[in-house]
C-alpha cells in the first residue's frame, strides 16, 4: 500500500475513534453546543432591545440585533469547539495508547488528523444547531442556496484553521487544565471584533485591533453572505487568514507531535 | 519455529551497540550492547531507574538514542523506523489501551491500523478475545476493566498484527500471582510459535522462569550478561536465620553447626542453605540431636538485592559476560 492510501485509511480509522470518543463523552459535546446558544439567547433577549436601537437601522430593536449578532455567535461556537479540541487533544496525549500509536507503522500524523476531522464534524454539528435555534427565534436571512453554501464554506475554513491551532495548543501545554485555558482568548475574540457591535462604535485603539483581527473579516463575510450586507475585500482577507492559521497550526502541531515524548 | 529462509537463522532479532541516552544532565544509558537471538526470550533485569524502560523505548522506536547503532530484524532503527514498526509489538509499563473504547473496539482499532482486511480483523479480534478470556467483557468500556483485564487487553492488542518481535516492559508488575502465572504461560506460548521476546523485569524469578539469556542493568550500564543459571552461580546462596532465647543457646548451637556467621547482639546465626526442604530438615535434625532449643527460624533466598550486591559490589563496574 502506498503512503497516500495509508494516510487516508489511517486518518479514517482515527476519525472513527474520535467519533466514538464524542459519543462516550457526550457531556463535553453538549457543553460546547450549549454555550453559544446561551450567549445567543442572552444577547438577543437581555441586551438585544437596547443594542438593536444603536445599530441605526430602519427596524431597530431586538429583531434587528438578532440579525446582526447571529454571525458573531456562530464564530463563538467555532471558537468554543476549538477550546474543546485543545482539551481533548491534551487528555489524549496523557494516555498510554498514544505511545502505542507511535510504535506502529501507521501514517504518523493520523492521530492528529483524526482529531481535526472529528472536531470538524462536531463543530459543523454545533453550527447547525445554533443556526437552527437562531431561525427558531426569528433569524430571517436573505441568503439563497448559493450564499448558504458559501457561508458554510467560510465557517468550515475558519473551523479548520482554529482546530489545527488548538491541536497544537493542546500539545504545547503540560496539563489538561492549561490546555483548557490557553484557547480561552479565542472565545472572546468575537467580542473584540464586529461580532456583537459595529467596530466604528469603538474607541480608536480598540477599533484598530477589532478591524484587523482575523475574526472580523470572517464575521463580515458570513454576515454579508447571509444578510446581504457589503462584503468588500473581507472575503479575501478572511480566506487568507484561514489559510495562514491552518498552515501555522498544522506545522506547529506536527512538530510538537514528532518530538520525543517526555519520559 | 518456521523459518522460510535459512539466512534469517543466524541473524539476531535485535542488535544494539554503544547505546547512549541522556535526559538533560542525567545520563540514563551509558553505552550498552545487546544481542538477542531470534526466537528466544531476553530478559533485562534491573532495579527502578536503571534504564530498562528507556532501553525498551529506544528499541521500539518511541524515542531516539543519543548515540549507538541498533538493528531490529535487520532494519536500521534510525534509518527505517517504519520497517522496524512493521515487525514489532510493544506492551509498555503503562496501560496502552483506549479507555473510552470497548475491549472489542480496541482490538478492531489495532486490526485497522495494522491494515488487516475487515473480515480478517474481526476474526483475529474474536480469537484474541477468547484466548485472553475477555469475550464476556468485550462490549464494555476498557475504563471499567480490572488491572489484570486491562493488562490482558493490552497484550492482546499488541498481538493483533502477529509481530515477530515483542517488547514487554515489566509485563507482570502489579499482577496477582495467578495472573502472573497466566502471563508467563502466554509468553511461553508465543515463544513456542517462534516469536522473539524482549522483556524487562525486577524479578529474578521471572527472568529465571522465562529467559534464555539475562542481562543485568544498573545505572545505565550492563554489569552482567548470561544464562539464568550462570548468573545465579554468581550470587551468594540463601541462608537460614536462627534466633535464640539466650546467649548459652546461641553458643552451643554455633559450636554444633561449625561456627556459622553469628550476631551476639540479636542472638542470631546465619547458616548457609539452598532453602530446600531437605537441607532444612537436616539442619533441624542436627539441632535436635544436640538438644538445642531454637526460638524462631526464617529462610532467606537470594533475591534481586543479592544479585545487585554481588554484582555491583565489585570495585570496577565493567561489563562482563559469563558463558
Amino acid at each position: 500500500m502506498s503512503t497516500l492510501t495509508y494516510a487516508v485509511s489511517d486518518s479514517a480509522t482515527m476519525l472513527r475513534r474520535q467519533l466514538r470518543h464524542m459519543q462516550r463523552y457526550l457531556s463535553m459535546t453538549l457543553m460546547l453546543i450549549g454555550m453559544p446558544i446561551v450567549f445567543l439567547l442572552l444577547f438577543v433577549y437581555v441586551f438585544g432591545g437596547t443594542l438593536g436601537n444603536g445599530l441605526g437601522g430602519p427596524a431597530g430593536g431586538r429583531a434587528q440585533y438578532l440579525e446582526y449578532v447571529t454571525p458573531g455567535i456562530l464564530l463563538m461556537a467555532v471558537a468554543a469547539s476549538a477550546q474543546g479540541t485543545a482539551i481533548s487533544v491534551a487528555m489524549d496525549m496523557t494516555e498510554g495508547i498514544i505511545a502505542r500509536f507511535r510504535t506502529m507503522a501507521i501514517f504518523r500524523p493520523s492521530v492528529l488528523t483524526g482529531h481535526v476531522l472529528g472536531s470538524m464534524v462536531q463543530t459543523m454539528l454545533s453550527l447547525a444547531v445554533v443556526t437552527g435555534v437562531a431561525l427558531l427565534i426569528g433569524f430571517r436571512p436573505s441568503a439563497g442556496p448559493v450564499e448558504w453554501v458559501a457561508a458554510a464554506g467560510v465557517l468550515a475554513l475558519i473551523t479548520l484553521a482554529l482546530t489545527w491551532l488548538s491541536v497544537a495548543l493542546g500539545m504545547v501545554t503540560k496539563t489538561v487544565e492549561a490546555a483548557s485555558n490557553l484557547p480561552m482568548p479565542l472565545v472572546f475574540l468575537p467580542f473584540l471584533g464586529s461580532g456583537f457591535v459595529p467596530t466604528d462604535s469603538m474607541p480608536t485603539g480598540l477599533r484598530w485591533f477589532a478591524e484587523d483581527q482575523p475574526f472580523t473579516p470572517v464575521i463580515e463575510t458570513v454576515r454579508g453572505l447571509l444578510l446581504g450586507t457589503a462584503i468588500g475585500n473581507s472575503a479575501v482577507i478572511a480566506v487568507a487568514w484561514c489559510a495562514g492559521i491552518t498552515l501555522v497550526g498544522y506545522l506547529w502541531a506536527r512538530k510538537l507531535y514528532n518530538r520525543d515524548p517526555t519520559p | 519455529m518456521t523459518t522460510t529462509t535459512t539466512t534469517t537463522r543466524s541473524q539476531p532479532a535485535i542488535r544494539a551497540t554503544g547505546l547512549r541516552k541522556s535526559f538533560g544532565d542525567q545520563l540514563v544509558l551509558d553505552g550498552i550492547d545487546l544481542d538477542v537471538v531470534e526466537g528466544t526470550v531476553f530478559a533485562l533485569l534491573g532495579p527502578n531507574g536503571a534504564g530498562k524502560t528507556t532501553t525498551v523505548q529506544i528499541l521500539s522506536t518511541l524515542i531516539g538514542a543519543d548515540a549507538g547503532e541498533v538493528r531490529v530484524a535487520g532494519h536500521d532503527l534510525a534509518q527505517h523506523p517504519d520497517a522496524v514498526r512493521e515487525v514489532i509489538g510493544v506492551t509498555g509499563q503503562f496501560s496502552a489501551v483506549d479507555q473510552l473504547l470497548t475491549g472489542e473496539e480496541n482490538l478492531i482499532l489495532m486490526a485497522d491500523l495494522r491494515h488487516l482486511d475487515r473480515a480478517e480483523g474481526r476474526r483475529r479480534t474474536a480469537d484474541l478475545l477468547d484466548q485472553f478470556d475477555l469475550a464476556e467483557a468485550a462490549g464494555q468500556m476498557a475504563a471499567t476493566y480490572s488491572g489484570g483485564m486491562r493488562r490482558r487487553l493490552d497484550l492482546a492488542m499488541t498481538l493483533v498484527g502477529d509481530p515477530r518481535i515483542i517488547f514487554l516492559d515489566e509485563p507482570t508488575a502489579g499482577l496477582d500471582p495467578r495472573s502472573r502465572r497466566s502471563m508467563w504461560q502466554i509468553i511461553r506460548d508465543l515463544v513456542a510459535g517462534g516469536v522473539t521476546i524482549f522483556l524487562t523485569t525486577q524479578y529474578l524469578e521471572e527472568a529465571d522462569q522465562l529467559a534464555d539469556r539475562v542481562a543485568v542493568l544498573d545505572n545505565g550500564r550492563l554489569i552482567a550478561e548470561g544464562t539464568p543459571d550462570a548468573l545465579k552461580r554468581r550470587i551468594p546462596g540463601g541462608h537460614i536465620r536462627l534466633q535464640f532465647a539466650d546467649l548459652p543457646g546461641l553458643e552451643s548451637a554455633a559450636r554444633a553447626l561449625g561456627e556459622p556467621t553469628r550476631d551476639n547482639d540479636t542472638l542470631t546465626l546465619q547458616v548457609p542453605s539452598d532453602g530446600g526442604v531437605g537441607s532444612l530438615r537436616a539442619l533441624l535434625d542436627q539441632l535436635d540431636g544436640a538438644s538445642i532449643e531454637v526460638d524462631s527460624l526464617s529462610v532467606h533466598l537470594p533475591d534481586l538485592d543479592d544479585v545487585f550486591l554481588a554484582l555491583t559490589g565489585q570495585p570496577d563496574k565493567e561489563s562482563e559476560t559469563v558463558p
